[in-house]
């Protein structure tokens, strides 16, 4: 399913059909993290990836074009580099422990501390939650300092946006 | 490399070889199509195929979601997921919206300039604008610009 909507992405022109298919990639991917135990992460892929950045391009849409315009460059190139890039990640996963497995590395080093930690240290059940706010707290500030950085950016490049069109409608009359 | 192509182990891979398949289609539209909205898109199916890689080292079998019961008497038989992955992904997503939101206000900018959002047009006008730079300074010069 994943991979059909992202083939679909490559086929469309709409940008507007595309907008609505990221979303829905989305979607499929928060069922996916519902599968693999992780809600918390599909709680939030629903939210700001099917959410707010559909909303997002879907407001960039109406300020640019609707469409893609066909171009005629070569595919060969870009799937070249695709493939071998492709390959060169499925020859690393060959060494990795089997999907699930009790004994891998992730699940024997650390995790079972914070598991084991967050009942007697931070009295939370959710232990995302405990492990997020308090044993990463420091991750977690550095993660809205790059959210407000990113806010000011979008601000500074977004602002003015209606007065200097309408100055460059104004010097275009003079023009005429 | 000492590993054997049973099915177990084909089964137990899979899961990293279909994320590194979404991985690299998101991959291929960021470098082979021109219009700058579909590249971000291409980027995010390629973040997200990231997340499902990272949160599937996590899962354990026969794991449930890392919430203890809320009178913290925790059944010892009871497996729980790996929950650093999880916080790991919380993270990045929300600097991955970060990011996109920062790349699509500066396609915002680049319609505004070029009147164009896609790729071959915009380095059309860069390489007419370059010409005509060198051709002034060609002539500053004294040369036959």
């Amino acid at each position: 399913m994943l991979v059909l909507t992202a083939i679909a992405v490559v086929r469309m022109r709409s940008l507007f059909a595309i907008a609505m298919l990221s979303g829905v990639f989305s979607l499929l991917s928060a069922l996916l993290f519902v599968t693999l135990d992780a809600v918390d992460v599909a709680f939030t892929e629903a939210a700001v990836g099917a959410g707010i950045s559909t909303v997002l391009v879907l407001g960039t849409l109406a300020l640019t074009s609707r469409y893609e315009k066909p171009t005629n460059r070569s595919p060969a190139l870009p799937l070249f580099v695709v493939i071998v890039t492709g390959a060169a990640l499925i020859y690393g996963t060959l060494d990795m422990p089997n999907f699930g497995s009790p004994d891998a590395p992730a699940q024997t080093h650390v995790g079972p501390d914070y598991l084991e930690g967050s009942v007697h240290e931070i009295d939370i059940p959710n232990v995302v939650t405990s492990i997020l706010a308090s044993y990463r707290g420091y991750d977690t500030l550095g993660e809205t300092a790059v959210v407000f950085t990113a806010g000011i950016g979008v601000l500074l490049l977004i602002s003015g946006l209606s007065g200097r069109r309408r100055r460059d409608d104004e010097e275009e009359s003079e023009e005429t | 490399m000492g590993f054997e192509l049973t099915q177990e182990y084909i089964f137990g891979h899979l899961n990293y070889w279909l994320f590194s398949v979404l991985m690299m289609t998101g991959l291929y539209i960021v470098v082979a199509k021109g219009n700058l909205v579909k590249k971000i898109v291409g980027l995010n199916i390629f973040q997200t195929s990231v997340f499902m890689l990272y949160i599937s080292m996590g899962k354990v079998t026969g794991g449930t979601a890392p919430i203890f019961p809320l009178d913290m008497q925790i059944d010892p038989d009871v497996i729980y997921s790996n929950p650093l992955p999880h916080v790991l992904i919380l993270t990045a997503i929300v600097v991955g919206i970060a990011t996109t939101a920062l790349g699509l206000a500066l396609i915002v900018r680049i319609q505004e300039e070029f009147n164009t959002i896609e790729e071959d047009d915009i380095l059309k006008i860069e390489r007419a604008i370059t010409q005509a730079e060198n051709a002034i300074h060609g002539e500053s010069m004294g040369g036959p610009a």
